[in-house]
């Protein structure tokens, strides 16, 4: 189960890029290089360029809060889509078909919706720094120390392991040595974080972004012409890999997870844990220059995050289709073990499909994916170490330069710490399994307690921290207790995939025993935030809490706004139209 | 900020579509198209990044002006 570099679940398997026999091989000629060679300079250049707008802590961690919220919510939705997203959903789209579509018209639309329209007003109107930070001012102390320290240390894991896939993936391709792209790569992030702060992260991003869409569009086109169009694709397919839910009720579901832990699960649970709390998503939304734009940001990077199955799925199913081509010569590459990886199944139709020049546009957006994936962990780092860890526990009152000063150092620290992190995943096994887990552990109740803190007056520090420890309890029993696969009597698994307390809850695949144990985990920390909370006193008043809770704050109403930019009025468009697209292809 | 996005955008975009489209052209007939399934994709989608960089270019040209 890949959980890594984001702690959402992604329906392919770990995306470890190992050696592979048949692995397409790719030779660049100089216009591809020369077009890899600009976008780096160009970057880079943006970075320095931006260097005279860093003069304090604010503008380096936050922007200066002053972006335009187009490109806060192309960041938003870019920061997710890092070189993980593109070759995992094409993976699961070539092993699951339609149904990996479940992930964006279930799982992330709603979840964005949400934080725009209810969450992000107590975000951005509590002027916190940061997701932590709210939780302090929300809850208490020690609420914000477990989130921050667990948030800090999964995005320099993320950062480290998308660093680490990054060189596999160029040392398979096109042979260039692990240690030389490992360190380039740092590098180059270094190079623009340093100088341009946030700031320098996103506009990355942005132009990730529009890299990704134009550089993988052309694949898109070509391969569904290939195919005889969209019915002539379809007709290659095996019928339950051509619907999102027809098959959801039945034994030939690909995914073998049922509607119920689909829609909770993977839909509430899951995804609006994910996009409503971690900070390396909303973080781009804090930076929006105005109230109004920070809420715009979620649904800015909804809109093209519902069309963007036609990039990263598509090409899954259309490697698919053109495996059972007569002639095509292709094949899904194989793995060590002699099983398809589909992981390569991006690099490998990028290789059969697009010729010199355009193969050079689809690589550079393939590793500024991966580069940017590590600079929005990083900025996401060094500001929750900087505001949340630092200045918290370790040097209250210092200036702002020293602060900025500590940023610094704390984005050279991040990337440092990536770079032995990504030796660590290429020199232990199964080290990225392990974190993944106990990511998933800390991650699954998380949401509870944001919605009790902001919908819930009466949720005390207490409850919320007490609450936060039992989820992740409940989550680690629950993966004692469950096995990925009704077992046989007699039959063991290794212990990383559960069951090791006995395994006594079977589910039909490890994406259901995934959303169970994240079902379960949110449903503990919501019952039990309720139960402490009403048996320990408020330590916050109503005054304190206004801005932070919803009774509590006063409403935006949003009169002075033109309708087309109420972020309730697009929101409720966006909601229906991802509705109409799950009827479409149901 | 007075820093204008779409300006590195647009010259991006430009330059990738101006090297891709020359190289097309270079390259035209070339047996590389046996891939694209015959289309001189290299022309084709470097006219489409060209037009894109340009309109981005422009527009931030533009309101740097007004």
């Amino acid at each position: 189960m890949l959980q890594f570099p984001i702690p959402l679940p992604l329906a392919s398997g770990s995306m470890s890029i190992g050696e592979s026999a048949n692995a397409p091989v790719i030779d660049l000629h100089a216009v591809d290089y020369s077009i890899l060679g600009i976008y780096i300079l160009v970057v880079v250049g943006i970075g320095f360029a931006l260097k005279r707008y860093m003069k304090n802590a604010d503008d380096f961690f936050l922007s200066g809060r002053s972006i335009p919220a187009w490109i806060t919510g192309l960041a938003f939705l870019s920061a997710n889509l890092g070189a993980q997203e593109v070759i995992g959903m094409a993976a699961s789209g070539a092993k699951y078909g339609i149904m990996t579509s479940h992930f964006y018209w279930v799982g992330a639309i709603p979840a964005m919706i949400f934080l725009a329209v209810f969450m992000m007003p107590f975000y951005y109107g509590s002027r916190a720094r940061s997701v932590p930070e709210y939780l302090k001012l929300r809850f208490d102390e020690k609420t914000r120390g477990v989130n921050s320290v667990a948030f800090a240390v999964m995005t320099v894991a993320s950062s480290g392991a998308s660093l680490h896939a990054l060189a596999s993936l160029l040392k398979l391709l096109l042979k260039w040595d692990y240690d030389f792209s490992l360190w380039v790569s740092s590098i180059i992030v270094l190079a623009y974080v340093l100088k341009g702060g946030l700031t320098s992260a996103i506009y990355t991003e942005v132009l990730q972004f529009f890299l990704i869409v134009l550089g993988f569009a052309p694949l898109v086109i070509i391969g569904l012409n290939d195919m005889g169009g969209w019915n002539g694709l379809m007709s290659r397919m095996q019928p339950e890999f051509t619907h999102s839910w027809k098959y959801m009720g039945t034994t030939a579901n690909p995914m073998g997870v049922e509607w119920f832990a689909m829609v909770f699960g993977l839909g509430f649970v899951l995804s609006f844990g994910y996009w409503c709390t971690d900070f390396l998503v909303v973080q781009r939304a804090m930076a929006a220059k105005s109230m109004g734009d920070a809420r715009r940001t979620p649904i800015i990077g909804a809109i093209p995050k519902m069309l963007f199955p036609v990039i990263v799925i598509l090409p899954g199913i259309i490697a698919l289709g053109l495996a059972s081509k007569t002639g095509s010569n292709y094949s899904i590459p194989n793995g060590v073990t002699g099983a398809p990886d589909y992981n390569l199944v991006i690099p490998s139709l990028i290789a059969h499909y697009l010729p010199t020049g355009m193969l050079g546009l689809a690589l550079t957006a393939l590793m500024a994916s991966f580069m940017s994936g590590m600079a929005g962990n990083v900025t996401a780092f060094n500001t929750v170490w900087t505001y949340d860890i630092y200045q918290s526990y370790m040097a209250k009152d210092k200036s702002d330069a020293h602060y900025l000063w500590m940023g610094k150092v704390a984005t050279v620290a991040g990337i440092l710490i990536s770079v032995a992190f990504a030796y660590a995943v290429k020199s232990i096994d199964n080290i990225m399994d392990f974190l993944q887990l106990v990511f998933g552990f800390v991650n699954a109740p998380v949401f509870a307690t944001f919605l009790l803190g902001m919908f819930w007056k009466r949720a005390t520090g207490h409850g919320a921290f007490f609450g936060l420890v039992s989820g992740t309890v409940a989550a680690i029993i629950f993966h004692g207790l469950s096995t990925p696969a009704i077992l046989a009597p007699g039959e063991t698994l290794p212990w990383i995939k559960g069951g090791w307390l006995g395994a006594h809850y079977g589910f039909t695949s490890s994406m259901a025993q995934n959303f169970w144990l994240a079902i379960v985990a949110w449903s503990v920390c919501f019952v039990v935030t309720i139960l402490i909370s009403l048996a320990t006193k408020r330590t916050k008043t109503d005054a304190e809490l206004k801005g932070l809770v919803y009774s509590l704050t006063e409403k935006i109403s949003g009169e002075d706004e033109p309708v087309w930019k109420r972020p309730a009025v697009v929101g409720s468009v966006v909601l229906l139209i991802a509705v109409v697209l799950n009827i479409i292809f149901w | 900020m007075n820093f204008d996005l779409r300006l590195p955008i647009g010259i991006l975009f430009s330059l990738f579509g101006i090297i891709l489209t020359g190289y097309g052209i270079i390259t035209r007939g070339s047996e590389i198209y046996a891939k694209s399934l015959g289309y001189n994709i290299n022309i084709q989608w470097g006219i489409v990044l060209l037009v894109f960089g340009l309109v981005m270019y422009f527009l931030a040209k533009r309101s740097k002006d007004s």
